[in-house]
């Protein structure tokens, strides 16, 4: 017993390796960070302190009190709210596209996954610097725009929300996609055609069949999507001029510019709270309707 | 509506399909108001092909499809009240059995109380009253293949279409399942177009058989009719065994011929289409209507091969003809001819049937 116990536990250290250095430690460094003090020329000091939760919701007023303070809930609300729409719009593009190529002959369907990740291949920044080409004043959207009669700049759609909207799409659609082929190319398509020759119309074939079936993959694809996007850093900042603070460019701004370095922590802290509660909370309700939990 | 009636009527229906495989060449046929009707063929005869166009899974590239006269040939299936039980079930994996066989009335929009009931009237009818709150990955192949049928005529369709829904059943199950299809199919008084590639399964159950092959329909009738006259070589062949003479006419004799072979055996032969004598012509006969140990042929016993019930002899006929003969074991349950015996032969006249090709 006690040699197969220790045969055991040298076969899975490495991965305990792994994960421990690059997953646990990196995160209870930010853990202390985010309780420790400020040192205003960058980094911290040693020392406890609650100071950087306090920061996040309230103010302190001259005399010590404490007012409350909803700039960074309103940065926290916007961002999931972009996030939650980002990670909608990608499975009402997503699950048409991933059904598409799931039908399709399998010579085919090999060419379209190859199309699909083929933006893999560049750098998401530079990526990114393209839409700021397509979106600008005088664009590639704006300029086409003009042959029909509008004027100069009414499609300079750069540095507003819709433009760190289509940003945020284009980025995470492709991890939209891939989870939601892997459910829908193992699905038996004679399903459909019972569902049709049991008077189902296309969208209740849809709704009952298609969707409830590829339910795995719409939950991997918009866990995908959805937890990147919330702490999306590049696209808000290049597409949105960083106009409007999110998460993940006031998380960089507290660590480069504003050198507190607690708070950035702490609000990274709070943002991995709250993506970790959201699965639990997921894990909880699929478990009841005997549905995958999550990677399994 | 009255037995006779017809419930599908294919008219001149051809198929290509893209890349040029013509699947179905100008098939005509009538189905019957509450018939077992039956579509026999090899695999990649286009009954398949006849069975998806009825249910709406396909679309003729010619032809008319009419249901109880009105043409459907180009509704999508949804629109048909016309329903399959497939090959591997396709059962909703998601749903439970109940679930799975209330689908289409759901689908209807029918009141929640009718759906209930119909539900299980027809697990019920499958004797799988106790299975609905069941998923499907919880019940056996023969399980599966009842929930399909009570799926399938839940919503009380005009005409069900079977894709050869016992192919996946182990044998003994197959057996036992046809003596059930047919009795559902008297209670239920649906009308079944039934597809099969088994001929024993075609000839149990059906009321009527359309023999088909290379996309066309070689024979249409009743299981004896098909089986005791089988009109071209393809018939004969793939339905039962039979031995296959080729000769010329001699003389004919109102519905009765003989055919001489070219070593000079005289077989009697019932006709079939206009010939007249001197015409070469193929006979096909059925191994089991030769009777051995009397009669004026003569032949030599090459093979003898032990069936169980029957025994079952390939006989030489001078040089040129071979028959293979079947006979029924005696009590002893032993044959009665060794290879190397010399035996009289007898082909009753009506025994063998003259061939159209």
């Amino acid at each position: 017993m006690l040699r197969s116990t220790t045969s055991n536990w040298f076969g899975v250290a490495p991965a305990w390796l792994v994960i421990g250095i690059f997953g646990l430690l990196p995160m209870f460094i930010m853990l202390a960070i985010s309780f420790m003090v400020q040192d205003p020329y960058g980094g911290v000091e040693w020392g406890f302190s609650t100071e950087a939760y306090v920061q996040f919701l309230f103010e302190r007023d001259l005399d010590d009190s404490l007012i409350l303070n909803t700039i960074y809930v309103n940065i926290v609300a916007r961002s999931i709210g972009l996030a939650a729409m980002t990670t909608i719009l990608c499975l009402i593009i997503g699950l048409p596209v991933a059904y598409f190529i799931a039908r399709q002959p399998e010579d085919k369907r090999n060419l379209y996954m190859l199309l699909i990740t083929i933006p893999f291949w560049t750098n998401l920044l530079i990526r990114t610097y393209a839409w700021i080409l397509i979106l600008t004043r005088n664009g590639v959207v704006d300029a086409r725009l003009q042959w029909f009669g509008f004027e100069p700049g009414t499609f300079d759609l750069l540095y507003t929300n819709t433009a760190i909207f289509i940003g945020l799409v284009y980025s995470y659609l492709p991890f939209m996609v891939l989870p939601l082929y892997a459910s829908l190319e193992k699905m038996d398509f004679r399903l459909i055609e019972a569902a049709s020759d049991l008077y189902a119309s296309k969208w209740q074939a849809a709704r009952h069949v298609i969707i409830p079936l590829a339910r795995p993959g719409i939950v991997a694809g918009s866990l995908l999507v959805f937890i990147p996007s919330i702490g999306a850093f590049i696209a808000p900042e290049l597409l949105g001029g960083g106009k409007r603070m999110m998460l993940g460019s006031l998380i960089y701004f507290q660590f480069a510019t504003a050198r507190n370095w607690p708070f950035g922590a702490a609000v990274s802290i709070l943002l991995m709270a709250f993506v970790m509660i959201a699965l639990l909370v997921y894990a909880r309700a699929a478990k009841g309707q005997g549905l995958p939990a999550g990677g399994h | 509506m009255a037995a006779g009636q017809s419930a599908v009527e294919a008219r001149g229906i051809s198929k290509v399909f893209p890349g040029g495989v013509k699947a179905l060449d100008d098939v005509s046929v009538t189905i019957r108001e509450n018939e077992f009707f039956t579509l026999l063929g090899p695999s990649g005869c286009g009954k398949t092909t006849l069975l998806r166009l009825i249910a709406g899974f396909e679309f003729p590239s010619a032809g008319e499809i009419l249901l109880h006269g009105l043409d459907i040939a180009h509704l999508p299936p949804d629109r048909r009240p016309v329903n399959t039980v497939f090959q591997h079930y396709a059962l909703f994996p998601h749903m439970t059995v109940a679930e799975n066989v209330g689908f289409g009335l759901r689908m209807q929009g029918r009141p929640k109380g009718e759906i209930d009931r119909a539900v299980d009237q027809a697990l019920a009818l499958v004797k799988m009253a106790d299975y609905g709150a069941r998923r499907p990955s919880q019940l056996s192949g023969g399980q599966q293949q009842r929930v399909a049928f009570a799926r399938a005529i839940a919503p009380r369709p005009q005409v069900l279409l079977l894709d050869e829904p016992l192919s996946a059943l182990d044998l003994k199950l197959r057996q036992a399942m046809r003596g059930e299809l047919k009795t559902l199919q008297r209670e239920t008084g649906i009308t079944f177009i039934f597809v099969t590639h088994d001929q024993e399964e075609a000839l149990t159950m059906s009321d009527r058989i359309a023999v088909m092959s290379a996309g066309k329909i070689q024979q249409i009738g009743a299981p004896l009719d098909i089986y005791e006259s089988p009109v071209n070589h393809f018939v004969a062949d793939f339905i039962g065994d039979s031995n296959f003479i080729e000769g010329a006419i001699d003389t004919i004799k109102g519905d009765a011929a003989v055919v001489k072979t070219p070593d000079g055996i005289a077989i009697a032969a019932r006709m079939n289409g206009p010939h007249k004598a001197g015409d070469r012509i193929a006979v096909a006969l059925r191994p089991e209507k030769i009777l051995l140990g009397a009669g004026k042929l003569k032949g030599e016993v090459r093979e003898a091969v032990y069936l169980g019930t029957s025994t079952s002899y390939v006989i030489a006929l001078g040089r040129a003809v071979t028959l293979s003969v079947r006979e029924a074991n005696d009590l002893s349950g032993k044959a009665r001819f060794a290879v190397g015996d010399t035996v009289k032969l007898d082909i009753p006249a009506g025994a063998a049937r003259m061939l159209a090709d």
